[in-house]
């Protein structure tokens, strides 16, 4: 029997309306976990780096994390693989909700999902009954309103349903597949609208087993209190309503500027009675006792979830109060728009309308106000209609697409991809590492264990680091020596970004929500789960031999084998840089030093390609053996020439 | 007449404002009830069930009570608050108008025993792992009439596969299963 996880995986094949049940290796559990770990496996396997994104041969795959179905709680976020359009390289991106779990007790970790079906479809997963359906009447429907309409037609109202809205099926870049209270972002959606794959609904009403169950039932039973306890966990920024951190430090209109002054206490009284007025209540995911998502019912809009700081994003964008925020969101998130890079798309479009690239010829009856051209571009980039056509392919390709001068306020995108709005002074060097060597794309998916910034009173941060159960002692030690307006050094810089990456590469593949662990480190430092007390989790639920060293190895061994995917379809270093104008300051020399030193301690070489030696250590022999084969290591070194790289470099 | 006797009666109490829809009592719920304890997973066994309508704002958690072979007769609807509610929402018996609160395998009804197992719960499972006091537990003392008669869980199982089969022939099947050891 096979603990914890299914051991089986869902295989759908939309050009030939396949559909099969496949049993997986174990030896991959213990080698990758789950998840995101195992979905990159198959990525390698199966899509080799000629594929195009928009290729029936691109995979998207829905994998569940290994610990979701136990009684672990907070595990409950599900993973969504494939490759962007937008990047041409690897896309993930996370849901909570109940989808994972749900998934599990119908029998499988994942389902993978292949070809392009010739109609609009939906795929109905209950338990061993798998059917590939009609979608043709859920043409155009919102996301949400999509799952409640499946839920009626089954007539199973306890199917859990991911689905996309309009922007997914007409293949809009900053499309999202969303689910109950959650929404999976970061180029995920576009790739299940190229397959005309409108939502899944899955009903699974069959056992998860425990290896051994009653030691973790105990622990876990701790957990939920824990966790309820802790002030420093779940998304506690979104019960606040004093927003004073947010339109502080993010930046406003098409990531711009920062404006000063803005906070006020009456604002504040202001604001927090416009939200008071359109919340329903707080909700939580699957088995966590957080509740860090709003029910909002705004008048005239379809009750929808709002998440993290989704609540600001295009009220900072457009320059406009809270209100319009909650209305507009009741739009975006039917037609299933991320809250993130949308709101940077449609203010990127006001300053090319002003700076006269954009005409009332591309937009004919553009508004004035910047409110209603927000809900005006967003019609126009759903349906891409017009210049709607070039903007749903995200600020990158829009701003080369437009032309006439428009790829200059191309500013904020980083592998072509949006990044949140910040702009910041003087550049911070861990930070500097996350944003140009991340495989994840978003800062929030890199970024969570090493706090941001350090503590000036000794006494207040002696007390910080006895209490931080998470960190490797180096770690306190470095926290320590942290003056305020220092920089870490760069042996402490690369260690801090590694560690943080690390932690996302768990938390992804066993399932268990950032809010929890990974991302919740960084302020106060008391995550619930982290690298000392997570092993004993996994363990009794799976019955797997784990410790610390043995759970970082795995990390290390994901992080190595994504690295992989982007590096087999020509990710370099000359890719790695962070968006131009993020800090004002920047520092090339040290820079380039960083950079090295990173490489360097991560066992890859003067490209950010990993060698053979680290690959095979990893157990990860089958992509040196396929770098060799391309060219993309050498047989002898797997280092290509200091020379060739400083050509590289000029260019 | 009996005389009159002291009970405990148990009650969890439900408020629905509080409820954040995380299921945690379901897991838990299938979690104590498992066999061995503990050793699976699967909120479809649970004996509390979340109903739930997001669009609606609907979180109601309904625990398992008793088994009915009949049918209602027709359905009801209220609304409370300006939200509309199924009768279903609040009803807790196990009944063929629905798939709730049965086996998923053997479709044999489930019921809330409120963790009376063994070793004794100091407080339902699911009350203990609802941090938000959408469900809490209380305890207090009535004077009753004589003892009821508390029929086990086998009981309740058995009356189902009667209900289904017939007495005959649940009892020819019991003595067969039992010859063939």
């Amino acid at each position: 029997m096979r603990y914890a996880e299914t051991g089986f995986n869902l295989e759908i094949d939309l050009s030939r309306g396949s559909i099969e049940r496949v049993q997986t290796d174990p030896r991959l559990t213990e080698l990758h976990l789950g998840g995101q770990g195992t979905a990159g496996k198959i990525l390698w396997d199966r899509v080799p780096p000629e594929v195009e994104p928009f290729s029936p041969d691109n995979l998207l795959i829905f994998s569940a994390g290994l610990l979701h179905s136990t009684p672990v709680p907070g595990a409950n976020r599900t993973t969504v693989d494939t490759f962007s359009p937008q990047t041409n390289l690897y896309a993930h991106s996370l849901f909570g909700g109940f989808f994972g779990p749900e998934l599990k007790h119908a029998g499988y970790d994942k389902i993978v999902i292949r070809g392009k079906s010739p109609s609009l479809v939906y795929l109905w997963i209950n338990n061993d009954k798998v059917e590939i359906r009609d979608a043709g009447h859920l043409q155009g429907k919102g996301a949400l309103e999509t799952g409640a309409l499946i839920q009626k037609e089954l007539k199973e109202p306890k199917a859990q349903v991911a689905a996309i809205g309009l922007a997914g099926e007409n293949r809009v870049y900053m499309s999202t597949i969303e689910h109950s209270n959650s929404s999976a972002s970061r180029q995920v959606g576009v790739i299940m609208g190229d397959k005309r794959l409108k939502a899944i609904a899955v009903r699974g009403t069959k056992d998860i087993h425990i290896a051994r169950p009653a030691e973790l039932f105990e622990i876990c039973n701790r957990m939920y209190k824990e966790i309820y306890e802790n002030p420093y966990c779940g998304d506690y920024l979104a019960h606040e309503d004093d927003e004073e951190w947010h339109v502080n430090n993010f930046a406003w209109g098409n990531a711009r500027e920062r404006v000063k002054g803005y906070w006020t206490k009456e604002r504040e009284e202001k604001w927090k009675a416009i939200t008071e007025s359109v919340r329903l209540r707080w909700t939580g995911c699957y088995n966590c006792p957080k509740d860090c998502h709003q029910a909002i019912s705004y008048p005239g809009r379809q009750t929808y979830f709002q998440k993290c700081y989704s609540k600001l994003t295009y009220s900072m964008a457009a320059y406009k109060e809270l209100d319009f925020n909650y209305d507009i969101l009741g739009v975006t998130q039917e037609y299933g728009l991320d809250g993130f890079s949308t709101p940077q798309v449609l203010a990127f479009a006001i300053e090319l309308y002003e700076a006269g690239i954009l005409t009332d010829q591309d937009l004919p009856g553009f508004p004035t106000d910047s409110g209603e051209r927000f809900f005006y571009l967003v019609e126009k980039i759903v349906r891409r209609e017009g210049i709607g056509d070039a903007l749903g392919n995200g600020v990158y390709w829009a701003a080369r697409q437009i032309g006439k001068g428009a790829e200059a306020f191309d500013h904020n995108s980083m592998k072509k991809f949006e990044q949140l709005p910040l702009k910041l002074g003087r550049i911070n060097y861990p930070y500097f590492l996350m944003y140009a060597t991340g495989e994840k794309m978003s800062i929030t998916q890199i970024e969570g264990s090493f706090p941001q910034s350090p503590i000036a009173d000794k006494e207040e941060r002696e007390k910080f680091v006895k209490n931080w159960d998470a960190a490797p002692e180096k770690f306190k030690k470095w926290f320590l020596e942290w003056e305020p307006h220092q920089h870490p050094s760069i042996e402490a810089s690369v260690n801090i970004a590694d560690w943080n990456e690390t932690m996302h590469y768990i938390d992804d593949a066993i399932g268990t929500c950032a809010f929890l662990s990974s991302f919740r480190g960084q302020f106060g430092g008391r995550p619930p789960y982290h690298i000392y007390n997570l092993p004993n989790f996994i363990s009794l639920a799976t019955g797997m031999d784990l410790d610390t060293e043995a759970l970082w190895e795995i990390g290390r061994r994901n992080r190595n084998l994504i690295r992989a995917l982007n590096v087999r379809r020509g990710l370099r270093r000359s890719d790695e840089k962070p968006p131009a104008d993020h800090w004002k300051k920047r520092d090339p020399e040290m820079e380039t030093k960083l950079l090295d030193a990173y490489y360097e301690f991560k066992g890859w070489n003067n490209e950010g390609i990993p060698t053979k030696e680290t690959l095979d250590k990893l157990g990860l022999d089958y992509v040196s053996e396929d770098f060799v084969q391309r060219g993309i290591l050498t047989e002898n070194e797997g280092n290509p020439s200091k020379k060739a790289s400083a050509e590289k470099e000029k260019n | 007449m009996g005389e009159k006797k002291k009970k405990i009666v148990k009650t969890i109490k439900v408020d629905l404002d509080k409820c954040i829809g995380c299921r945690a009592c379901e897991v838990a719920c299938s979690a104590f009830h498992a066999n061995p304890k503990y050793s699976s997973i699967n909120p479809a066994r649970s004996r509390i069930r979340m109903v739930i309508d997001e669009l609606n704002d609907v979180y109601v958690p309904v625990r398992a009570g008793d088994y009915t072979k009949a049918e209602c007769m027709g359905r009801d609807k209220c609304t409370i608050d300006g939200k509309e509610y199924d009768e279903w929402c609040f009803c807790r018996a196990s009944c063929p108008s629905r798939e709730l609160f049965k086996e998923p395998d053997s479709g044999l009804p489930l019921k809330c025993d409120m963790c009376e197992d063994d070793p004794p719960q100091k407080e339902p499972l699911c009350v203990q792992v609802c941090r938000h006091d959408a469900l809490t537990y209380e305890e207090s003392e009535e004077e009753v009439g004589e003892e009821e008669v508390k029929l086990g869980e086998m009981e309740i199982g058995l009356e189902s596969l009667v209900d289904k089969y017939g007495m005959q022939k649940v009892m020819d099947t019991v003595a067969r299963m039992s010859k063939n050891g």
